[in-house]
């Protein structure tokens, strides 16, 4: 079973991403659960059709300890499983503590078991790495490889390097490494190159760059993913070489991450060739 | 008690007492015990182990900073010395602890700080309250569990306040307990407040002292303006009536005529807090833990306040006279007299039997942020030498006295706790004394705000010790071989073990009252009871008759699995490889 996590700046298209490559791995016949560890409870929303998965910590209240995996565990697009951690809302209690909580409750419940035959795990976690509960899948080999999905936009980029300083603190302990990065274009200059450069300065790759298109968002309208909303469009295509990319991917690395003035100096290059 | 500057009085002052055994040389014992300690260590401990080279000129200590880890400390948390210490006896007032069910629980009636209400009064202190955070509260937040507690406790007790309490996860989460309060407060119509002393919050309990104090400062005092109908109205401050201490020092003012409105805090009501800016003059018994609340109510209310000590005979007839002297009444003046005169006719032949077993043995004290000090006077009273003594969580002024205030450097975790800005109360404020009064005061040798600190009092040549170590501890009793260690529950134990008897003086074990003179006498019987046992050399421990334990390691490390040092301590990236560029 391969363990992946993706991360990336709030608002970059982690779930969007995470949710159209899983599609694109179980169309390929994969067996793959989806993870998400965002108190919104939004990452399985196109695989699901809709928000209609009960969080883990929902149950875990409302049930007591007297918890199935099938409350929490529900079959979406191609027989993918979806399970969302859940959270409190905005501006009260602990979300990483939610997170720990929640994964260590699916470890109990067998999720992770080899009678599960799983392929893939996937972890979509929310925004940076800003406490150690958001650490948790990247904590203790819960996720050994990690994608992060960033942009050719400073802020994208800034937070991209500042998650590698994350993993290369849990590499020295654990098994965690970097897979890659996702370009999720939001057509700025220069941007294919200045990732792949940015890329291979952390000593990783830039696996996929996703070109921006319409059809995202009118599948995602549809609550659905690109793939399972049509099968035959440009960006299905793109999706399904992010997923074989990533099925295929041996390049598994510490990453080096780069000071700020690298990182300022790389944008001016790039940003200002023009 | 040469801290209190009054001169006059009929006891002359004695002497020091000497002890029988010949004593190590001080500056070698301190070399010995931080000998063993790594250098960084040493540095810091140097500053926090000192020998009282010159009492008249104390040497700076330094003093609450941060407990060097591994030490074995016996201090406390901020939550402790907020809701145990300060507001904990408030017997009326019902303590609801907001967090897991420990922090209430190990905070309950530990202290043995008693109570004795009035038939029409209510005693909530038996009950242990917590909102009981489960790891639910903690993921979702705990303000909505918090407001169903206050209801709850409200609808069963209706009590007239409720204080609530934050520990630490509450601090982590960002629980906001003040607003859970303030609406608990306008939906009950009683006086509901929160304190925020997490209990990372500074380096020991000291700083739960200080947050209470702005606390009780803020949300009770001064709501009631009814004052008590005496002449002679004090308040007690830092006065925590551990075993019942509180009512003997009431009893003997009672005696004297004077009356105590309020006592913060040992046995004390809610209403009486409330009322408690209606009196004369605030007399501070433990200076450390509430200096604050007797500044802050001289600035708000124009009520003076000195430091007195209840503890001992011949300082408690000090801390009289000098209540008498301000309030400058003849007819009160011959009263404290004549008590005093009665009070010593009874202790003094208790005294005198008891010196005469006592003379010339010795004490170390490592307790508190006062207590240290003050019962230094109960043993110099049946002729014990204090050898060593230190404060848990005492700041430099209670080592040197006040006049070091201006020199103590506040560091970032002092900052950390809020400094209320206090202005004259446009009603309420009253100056207790003209400028007439005052001057003929200071002309007679009284003086305000007189805390001049263990240091001065002490020995030359003992040893000051602040937020003792365990290794210390066990140096100390090697080296010096004390008759009595008078410290807290945490140490009681391996002090007894290594033979030597412990008095614990944060509860005071079973016993007590310590205070006024008749508190003294159980105090000196205590003493005698403890230093002439024959029970310590009876024991025979087995490590004595057999020092050979036998042992096996459990854990072998793997020696090749072992990084080197180098590698723990820098966690450098790593170099690029070639294959990367693939």
């Amino acid at each position: 079973m391969r363990k992946v996590a993706i991360y990336g700046k709030g608002g970059i298209g982690k779930s969007t991403t995470t949710q159209n490559t899983v599609a694109g791995l179980v169309e390929m016949g994969r067996k793959v659960m989806v993870v998400g560890c965002d108190p919104k409870a939004d990452s399985t929303r196109l695989l699901l059709g809709g928000l209609a998965q009960r969080s883990v910590l929902d149950t875990l209240r409302e049930e007591g300890e007297d918890v199935e995996l099938s409350d929490i565990r529900s079959p979406g697009f191609c027989n993918s499983l979806c399970v969302e951690s859940g959270g409190p809302e905005p501006g009260v209690g602990c979300a990483g503590r939610g997170i720990i909580t929640s994964i260590n409750m699916l470890e109990q419940l067998g999720a992770y078991d080899d009678s599960e035959k799983l392929d893939y795990v996937f972890y979509d976690v929310l925004g940076d790495v800003v406490c150690g509960g958001f650490a948790m899948p990247i904590r203790e080999g819960k996720a050994e490889e990690i994608y992060i999905v960033c942009s050719g936009e400073m802020m994208a980029m800034y937070a991209a390097n500042n998650i590698s300083k994350g993993i290369l603190k849990f590499a020295k302990t654990g098994a965690v490494r970097l897979g890659g990065l996702i370009c999720n274009s939001r057509k700025v200059d220069n941007e294919r190159e200045m990732v792949e450069e940015f890329a291979k300065k952390l000593g990783t790759q830039m696996i996929h760059f996703v070109p921006r298109h319409n059809d995202v968002q009118r599948a995602e309208i549809n609550r659905k993913t690109v793939i399972e909303w049509n099968k035959d469009c440009e960006q299905a295509a793109e999706y399904r070489a992010l997923a074989r990319a990533i099925e295929g991917n041996k390049k598994l690395v510490i990453p080096n991450p780069l000071s700020i003035a690298e990182l300022e100096a790389l944008l001016m290059e790039f940003g200002l060739m023009n | 008690m040469s801290n209190l500057s009054e001169k006059t009085g009929t006891g002359a002052e004695e002497a020091v007492p000497e002890p029988l055994r010949p004593q190590p040389d001080p500056a070698a014992a301190r070399e010995e015990f931080l000998r063993i300690y790594p250098e960084k260590t040493r540095k810091k401990r140097a500053k926090q182990l000192l020998v009282n080279c010159d009492p008249e000129k104390p040497v700076e200590i330094g003093a609450n900073t941060r407990t060097i880890p591994g030490i074995m400390t016996q201090r406390g948390c901020t939550y402790a010395g907020c809701r145990g210490v300060v507001i904990g006896p408030m017997h009326d007032v019902l303590h609801i602890t907001h967090g897991p069910v420990g922090c209430s629980f190990y905070s309950w009636q530990t202290r043995r700080n008693l109570a004795k209400p009035h038939p029409d009064q209510t005693n909530f202190l038996q009950y242990s309250m917590t909102t009981d955070m489960m790891e639910d509260e903690i993921i979702f937040g705990g303000e909505k569990k918090l407001a169903a507690a206050i209801r709850e406790a409200y609808r069963i007790f209706k009590p007239k306040a409720i204080a609530v309490y934050a520990t630490c996860p509450v601090g982590l989460i960002g629980d906001d307990i003040h607003t859970v309060c303030r609406l608990a407060k306008a939906e009950l119509g009683i006086n509901v407040f929160g304190f925020s002393c997490e209990g990372y919050k500074g380096v020991s309990q000291s700083a739960g002292h200080h947050i209470a104090n702005n606390g009780v400062f803020k949300h009770m005092v001064g709501l009631n303006d009814k004052a008590d109908d005496a002449e002679f109205r004090i308040n007690i401050f830092g006065e925590y009536n551990i075993g019942g201490d509180a009512w003997e020092i009431d009893t003997l003012l009672r005696k004297c005529g004077v009356h105590v409105t309020a006592t913060l805090s040992g046995d004390i009501s809610y209403d009486q807090v409330t009322r408690c800016h209606t009196a004369d003059l605030n007399v501070v018994q433990c200076h450390r833990s509430i200096n604050y609340m007797a500044e802050m109510m001289e600035i708000k209310y124009g009520i003076p306040w000195i430091k007195v000590n209840f503890i001992g005979a011949q300082t408690t007839a000090k801390s009289l006279r000098k209540i008498a002297k301000y309030f400058d009444s003849r007819k009160l003046t011959d009263r404290v007299e004549e008590v005093i005169a009665q009070e010593m006719a009874e202790l003094r032949p208790v005294q005198a039997e008891i010196r005469a077993r006592c003379q010339g043995k010795t004490a170390a004290l490592f307790v508190g942020g006062s207590r240290a000090h003050h019962y230094q006077d109960l043993f110099k009273d049946i002729g014990m030498t204090t050898v060593a003594a230190g404060y848990e969580f005492a700041h430099r002024d209670d080592y040197e006295g006040r006049s070091v205030l201006p020199t103590i450097k506040v560091d970032a975790d002092s900052r950390n706790i809020e400094e209320l800005d206090v202005e004259p109360d446009a009603k309420r404020f009253r100056p207790r004394r003209t400028e007439e009064q005052n001057a003929a005061l200071a002309a007679g040798g009284f003086s305000y705000k007189d805390y001049e600190g263990m240091m001065r009092e002490m020995k030359k040549g003992a040893l000051v010790i602040d937020d003792i170590s365990h290794h210390e501890l066990e140096k100390l009793i090697e080296l010096y071989k004390p008759d009595v260690i008078a410290s807290g529950i945490k140490e009681k134990f391996i002090i007894e073990k290594m033979g030597i008897p412990c008095k614990q003086l944060h509860s005071y074990d079973y016993g007590g009252p310590y205070a006024a003179f008749t508190g003294a006498a159980n105090f000196y019987k205590e003493i005698d009871r403890m230093v002439n046992t024959k029970v310590w050399k009876l024991v025979s421990p087995p490590w004595k008759r057999d020092p050979q334990i036998p042992a096996r390691l459990v854990h072998k490390p793997k020696a090749s699995r072992a990084e080197p040092d180098e590698t723990v301590k820098t966690w450098k990236a790593p170099a690029k490889k070639a294959d990367d560029e693939g």
